[in-house]
């Protein structure tokens, strides 16, 4: 498991010019905590209405949500979500000096403002569009494709223009990124279709059509003719020396979508068709770029149910309705992905918009502890949101976590470059000795014997947890502090929070009587412990 | 690294004892390993081979023929059968096992195809199937085993994944076979160690007090607690070849392979469940008789000391033994001198664990042109042989997350290969 430690320091050198390219393009980000929310922002009848929603269905099944999470546990689960790392002992200090009103959303409103937010962001919706596959080398390249998405959240563009773009830009992988969508369905010399389609309707619709692709599906109303009628929509889309290309003719023969018929084993053309909404379907316009205004039209309830749904996923580590890109046709009766969505749809598909919505409204703001102590009445309050559900983090959230915890400053665009390079490294080996969730991110998971053992024998935990003279470790262990008020700093450093009584009788007596080196290892130790605890590596 | 003897440290014990409840251990029991022949559990070593080897330069030669390259025909020790003259020692050992020569999937890509070697069922968007191995952890657990009951050994690009069954019954990998274990020393000494997980301990009790419903779900105190239980478990030793003679490491050969097949034969012994042992390469869409040539000179030592192992130790009745992978490869040879893949009419090789021997299924067409072999063998098939071979009901069904029951295996027994 040495592994990393070999690479790192030749790779630093051969790399570091690429990484300092492409992170001096980065912009600087304001640091200011917002006093106000700016007045577009005006949240109060969504949350409202979100709010009243869910008092109605806690009444209805005799619920009793939990109390109000403290502020400093909030704002962990909000720093987990938004930028992937529980928040820095810097960012914890001017927290808790910020004493007007409306702390957590103005600070929600900074997280989102942050470079860290759009980077994260992009990478999951990356996800949900394209999967973790690497793609055609050359012509698929995700990590333009995810820069491009950071991008576009960074200029906080509506999600509808985004997804139109994702189905209809023309152009070269490399400068129109978005294209990287349709190149990552490119194989054996053609885009595959199907698999286009049936992205499109998974990613943006939340539906899944695969059992259609072969048969009709065995539970829902799909069949295999309306799939092949979406697939057709990518049936003129050519790859050009100058790019994707939409071409209704190829020398000088009109280009039909073609398949064989499974019966007859015959070629039969397929037509653009759509498996509702027929109305919403423009009558002109290239067949992406029909398809394209179709998903997004303002009238589609699956799209804007479906990007709650998964917004909500990301940030409750849970969506409310499982799987994500499977979900049950909307219903005559508006639920809560309709108010949302609505709103949403309402103020320009803002997605930092529904965070904050969703961030302020009361489900997210419950604690994870409640007093029901019966089991199955336990799990009636979590499937309704009447108590924070407690779910495993990513792995990319624990390694975030642990290197934000081993530094006591920030670690976010701004540091130096060493750091981020650094962080870079070992995240890559961390994420794949620790299995990452791929493709099913929002899958409920268990951890496993040899994640336990990474994490507590592993050489990068060892590493964060040594206490040097630039390690958060090192600087609690060596500084003036009584033994009371490094273990309180430890605990901001670690779990966000301070110490409960017990842990601090038990804590304080392995701390006391020890100096110098020591006591460095003594702090070491309860590090260790810390990084290795439940309470780390889930979200609650 | 870490060296073998220096992990087991006794003193760990005392360490855990303690730690009050929350990390202490579960007392030893026998071993597996006591057991011999029919009355031992059963177990499952799957030598997966990477890639897709070629049925023509494996099992199903066809020398003197325009597909058959440049590869012979040897005989065997079971009567009739005939196999690739680079497999000399596995011909010493063929009376104790059987060959399928007409595997038939509709899968020729390697992702695809891997999943559904590896599963039993095709890739599903909706949920992901559980490995045969993490299937046969899930329902036949093994109590008395202080380390994982299903792991994989060896670089393997698609290790057993426990699916719907859930990640606990992963494969534990590890990638350097006999040479090294990752992350199972502790990283400070014993005083220190003890220190450490007497604060884990409080911290650990702080969460799951508050949350007692959610921590049983988390699985973190469980596994931590097998963690540590396996840290100091002196089956440990079960994945160190160090004291083997030199003439057995030599048999099987000093390859990342041998390694791993040797090691497999010591973690059968100590009751493990399910055990891969990889051998990548097998990609050959050029030079494939040499690349073939590289990868017997690997497997035939390998595969044919383990058989002869299980069978010396009388272990090869409790233990199945299959070596496949994704697909075969091309009856033509492509102008690059390789072969390409070839879902129909592909080869695997299986035995022990209580199934007859001397059993050859299926033909595939000398001259390749037909490209249906005779008497086809679906994966699916395969896999409910290998399910009831070892004790379970192919047709039982698991009620997945998506609420949609599926049976452990789609296919119907091969009758032909059980025992008379």
């Amino acid at each position: 498991m040495n592994r990393f430690r070999l690479p790192i320091l030749p790779l630093l050198v051969l790399t570091g010019v690429i990484v300092a390219v492409s992170w001096a393009a980065r912009s600087s980000v304001s640091r200011a905590i917002p006093t106000n929310l700016p007045r577009e922002m005006s949240l109060g009848n969504a949350i409202a209405e979100v709010d009243r929603k869910f008092d109605e269905e806690w009444s209805k099944f005799d619920l009793e949500p939990s109390a109000l999470a403290d502020d400093l546990t909030v704002f962990r689960r909000l720093s987990l979500a938004l930028h992937g790392t529980i928040p820095s002992l810097e960012e914890i200090r001017r927290f808790e000096s910020d004493d007007k009103p409306d702390r957590l959303t103005r600070w929600t409103l900074n997280r989102l403002r942050d470079r860290r937010f759009a980077d994260y962001f992009a990478e999951r919706l990356a996800r949900s569009f394209v999967g973790t596959e690497d793609g055609q080398f050359v012509l698929y390249r995700r990590d333009r494709f995810v820069n491009w998405l950071s991008q576009r959240l960074r200029e906080n563009e509506p999600y509808n223009e985004i997804v139109k773009r994702l189905i209809a830009t023309d152009g070269l992988w490399t400068g129109d990124p978005a294209t990287n969508f349709l190149t990552a369905a490119f194989s054996n010399d053609e885009f595959d279709e199907e698999k286009l389609a049936s992205r499109t309707v998974r990613a943006f619709l939340g539906q899944s059509m695969d059992c259609a692709q072969c048969h009709d599906h065995p539970f829902d109303k799909w069949t295999q003719p309306q799939f092949q009628g979406l697939a057709s929509f990518y049936g003129h889309t050519q790859l050009q020396f100058d790019g994707v290309r939409d071409f209704g003719f190829v020398d000088g023969e009109p280009l039909e979508y073609m398949i064989e018929d499974r019966e007859t084993l015959e070629q039969k053309t397929i037509s653009p068709a759509v498996p509702f909404g027929e109305e919403w379907l423009p009558a002109k316009g290239s067949r992406r770029d029909r398809l394209a205004a179709w998903i997004t039209h303002a009238e589609n309830r699956r799209f804007e149910r479906a990007i709650v749904n998964r917004v909500w996923g990301l940030l409750f580590g849970r969506p409310l309705v499982q799987p994500v890109d499977d979900m049950p046709d909307p219903s005559d009766e508006p639920d809560l992905l309709d108010i949302l969505g609505r709103d949403f749809r309402e103020h320009n598909y803002d997605l930092r918009r529904l965070i904050l919505t969703i961030t302020s409204s009361k489900p997210f703001r419950l604690a994870s502890t409640h007093s029901e102590t019966e089991a199955r009445r336990f799990w009636t309050h979590e499937e309704h949101s009447a108590v924070f559900p407690v779910t495993r983090l990513r792995p990319e959230q624990v390694i975030g976590s642990m290197l934000q915890a081993a530094s006591v400053k920030t670690i976010d665009q701004q540091s130096n470059l060493l750091v981020r390079t650094v962080r870079f490294f070992r995240e890559q080996d961390f994420v794949r000795d620790f299995g990452d969730a791929e493709g099913d991110e929002l899958a409920e998971r268990a951890g496993t014997v040899s994640q336990t053992l990474l994490r507590m024998n592993g050489n990068l935990p060892h590493e964060l947890t040594k206490a040097t003279p630039l390690s958060s470790v090192g600087r609690i262990a060596h500084s003036a502090g009584t033994n009371e008020e490094c273990l309180d700093v430890l605990f901001l450093v670690c779990l966000t929070r301070r110490p409960t009584e017990a842990e601090r009788t038990a804590m304080l007596a392995q701390l006391e009587g020890q100096y110098g080196n020591n006591r460095a290892r003594a702090v070491e130790d309860l590090a260790w412990a810390l990084l290795n605890c439940e309470e780390f590596s889930w979200n609650h | 690294m870490t060296s073998f003897p220096d992990m087991i440290r006794r003193d760990a014990l005392k360490l855990a004892a303690g730690l009050g409840l929350s990390f202490s251990l579960p007392a030893m029991d026998s071993r597996a390993a006591n057991s011999r022949g029919a009355e031992r559990p059963k177990s499952l070593i799957l030598l997966w081979m990477a890639g897709g080897p070629s049925q023509l330069e494996t099992w199903d030669p066809h020398p003197g023929t325009k597909i058959g390259g440049d590869t012979q025909a040897i005989a065997t020790s079971q009567r009739g059968l005939q196999i690739s003259s680079l497999y000399p020692r596995m011909a010493e050992q063929m009376r104790h096992l059987n060959v399928i020569r007409s595997l038939v999937s509709e899968e020729g890509d390697h992702e695809r195809g891997t999943y559904l070697l590896k599963t039993g069922y095709r890739p599903d968007v909706k949920l992901t199937h559980p490995s045969m191995g993490a299937v046969l952890a899930h329902e036949l657990p093994t109590s008395k085993l202080e380390i994982p009951d299903h792991i994989s050994l060896g670089s393997s690009p698609a290790p057993g994944r426990g699916g719907y069954l859930g990640d606990q019954f992963d494969a534990f990998k590890v990638y350097d076979p006999g040479r090294s274990l990752p992350n199972l020393r502790a990283r400070v000494r014993d005083e220190r160690q003890q220190r450490r997980l007497a604060a884990l301990d409080v911290l650990s009790q702080t969460f799951a007090s508050r949350r007692p419903q959610v921590s049983s779900r988390t699985l973190h105190q469980h596994t931590t607690k097998q963690a540590l239980t396996m840290m100091q478990s002196e089956q440990l030793s079960a994945f160190s070849i160090e004291d083997e003679p030199e003439a057995v490491r030599d048999a099987y050969g000093d390859s990342q392979f041998g390694r791993g097949c040797l090691v497999a034969r010591r973690l059968v012994e100590q009751g493990v469940r399910a055990i891969e042992v990889n051998l990548d390469g097998f990609d050959s869409h050029a030079n494939n008789h040499e690349i073939h040539e590289s990868r017997a000179s690997e497997l035939d030592p390998a595969f044919a000391a383990l058989v002869n192992d299980l069978v010396e130790r009388d272990l090869l009745d409790s233990t199945l033994v299959l070596c496949i992978g994704e697909f075969g490869r091309t009856p033509k040879i492509n102008p690059l001198a390789g072969r390409d893949h070839w879902p129909t009419g592909f080869s695997c090789v299986l035995g022990g664990g209580g199934l007859g021997s001397g059993v050859v299924i299926g033909a595939t067409d000398p001259t390749g042109k037909k490209k249906d072999p005779t008497d086809p063998v679906s994966v699916a098939d395969l896999f409910a042989t290998v399910f009831q071979t070892l004790g379970l009901d192919p047709a039982e069904e698991f009620l997945t997350p998506i609420g949609r029951p599926m049976a452990i295996s789609s296919g119907t027994p091969l009758e032909r290969l059980q025992k008379a």
